[in-house]
């Protein structure tokens, strides 16, 4: 297994190059966790059950995504900041289509 | 005032278990919560999510989880402070500690045990530049009493089952009803969106989707929002009062402001002896508190809340001798009388056969 690039824009509008794993099973906020892209406490409150939408983020580049479950659409539906775009960090796992995949995270909800 | 043996603030599972094994040692217990009920995100976010790394449980439905720790600890008889939020903390000069919620009940103990998890559970708000102006005239984000709005003009926002629910019972108590969601589909139990869609074509919910609400209006007091349609655009809506209800948001909250030390929005304490704070008899224990290697899971909360306990007992009885037993040994004796114990082998001595 190889490892994918990723480009991450944080909250501060700084862009992170990142290489992420795809055989960890790890999901997009993980990564953002993982690599500390975002204060501890601020991304992944839920865990990754798509139940908070603290790991929003939008989608700039073209990748195809996989289709949004129903668990992660009815949580856009609610949250804030919500563009067309959006996408739940957490429900997207990292896989080697994504290389090269670009996103900004969403701004925190206060 | 409420006196104790350990103040316990957060009635998670970590909070819940810490019961018990302060019960062991006949220490008496109090907990605290933000939420009406027992449970943290447990019962609040997923009780219907299983858990697969409870150790002896395969799999357990997170509501089974605290229904199971609620049972485990009944015979040592808690008392809880529900749906009140721990705001301060005064030490006295006997070294107790006094915990007051924002409802101004007051607790009183030589131990405090935080198990607060990611926090107290806020409203989420949206973002409206203005709203927090607002708040209390005419803005709400929880209804408390719903009288308050008879014969009110009254919009609420959010597309879940409070606000489906609170749009169906105010439909007969307010003047007027009116629901804004972003979206065409209702995330909420289909018979309330059976209900409210009924609502809608009776007149007696105005109902409006594709829309959000991003202004408010007013002389001191809720006068109108602005509401954004997707395709039809901005427009005015008269309304007393605006009630947006998007669920609920874990925020450390006013224990940020105890003087206890914070790295990475959680508590650091002592992991090496006791999970004490940098506070001489407040502990920190489960995904509220940190230290070098700290892993957020229930399991590490339960081990982390049975290490306080001893030392919590050290404090409480200074110079008191006591050695752990095991529960199979020493049985589980209830504050409530209850006694549970081991059977003891049945013995036959051979001559009476």
């Amino acid at each position: 297994m190889t490892d994918v690039t990723l480009n991450i824009t944080d909250r501060e509008g700084v862009i992170h190059q990142v290489e992420a794993p795809t055989d960890m099973a790890m999901n997009l906020m993980e990564v953002i966790k993982g690599f500390e892209l975002v204060p501890e406490g601020t991304i992944g409150t839920c865990g990754g059950m798509a139940m908070c939408a603290s790991c929003q983020c939008y989608v700039t580049s073209n990748h195809e995504l996989p289709e949004m479950e129903y668990d992660e659409e009815a949580m856009l539906a609610e949250a804030f900041h919500v563009e067309e775009n959006s996408r739940l960090g957490c429900q997207i796992n990292i896989t080697p289509e994504l290389d090269g995949l670009a996103v900004t995270l969403a701004p925190e909800e206060l | 005032m409420i006196t104790t043996d350990i103040i316990i603030i957060g009635a998670g599972p970590t909070g819940l278990f810490t019961v018990f094994e302060a019960g062991l040692l006949k220490l008496k217990c109090h907990l605290i919560d933000a939420l009406p009920q027992a449970g943290g995100q447990c019962a609040e976010i997923y009780p219907k999510k299983p858990i697969y790394d409870i150790p002896a449980f395969p799999e357990v439905l997170a509501g089974d989880l605290v229904d199971n720790l609620m049972e485990q600890i009944k015979p040592f008889e808690p008392g809880f402070t529900l749906g009140e939020r721990a705001d301060t903390i005064e030490k006295q000069d006997d070294g107790t500690f006094i915990v007051t919620t924002n409802k101004g009940t007051q607790h009183k103990a030589p131990v405090v045990a935080i198990a607060g998890g990611l926090g107290s559970f806020e409203p989420r708000k949206p973002p409206i530049a203005n709203i927090t102006d607002y708040e209390d005239k005419g803005v709400a984000y929880i209804i408390r009493d719903p009288e308050i709005y008879r014969n009110k003009k009254v919009v609420i926002a959010g597309g879940g089952d409070s606000a489906l629910d609170w749009s169906i019972f105010l439909s007969d108590v307010a003047k007027e009803v009116t629901l804004v969601h972003r979206r065409n589909d209702f995330r909420g139990a289909l018979d309330s969106v059976e209900k409210v869609a009924a609502l809608a074509k009776q007149g007696k919910v105005n109902l409006i989707t594709e829309a959000e609400v991003i202004d408010i209006q007013g002389n001191n007091t809720v006068e109108s929002v602005t509401i954004k349609h997707k395709t039809e655009g901005e427009f005015t809506q008269k309304t007393d009062c605006f009630i947006p209800l998007f669920g609920l948001l874990p925020k450390l909250g006013p224990i940020a402001n105890w003087g206890l030390e914070i790295e990475k929005n959680a508590i650091k304490v002592n992991n090496a002896l006791d999970y004490q704070t940098n506070i001489e008899g407040i502990y920190a224990i489960g995904d509220v508190n940190t230290y070098p290697g700290k892993l957020k899971l229930i399991l590490c909360g339960f081990h982390e809340a049975t290490l306080m306990c001893q030392s919590a007992y050290k404090r409480i009885n200074p110079g008191k001798k006591y050695v752990m037993k095991y529960t199979t040994v020493g049985g589980v004796a209830g504050f409530d009388g209850s006694m549970k114990v081991a059977k003891k082998e049945q013995v036959l001595n051979i001559k009476d056969l």
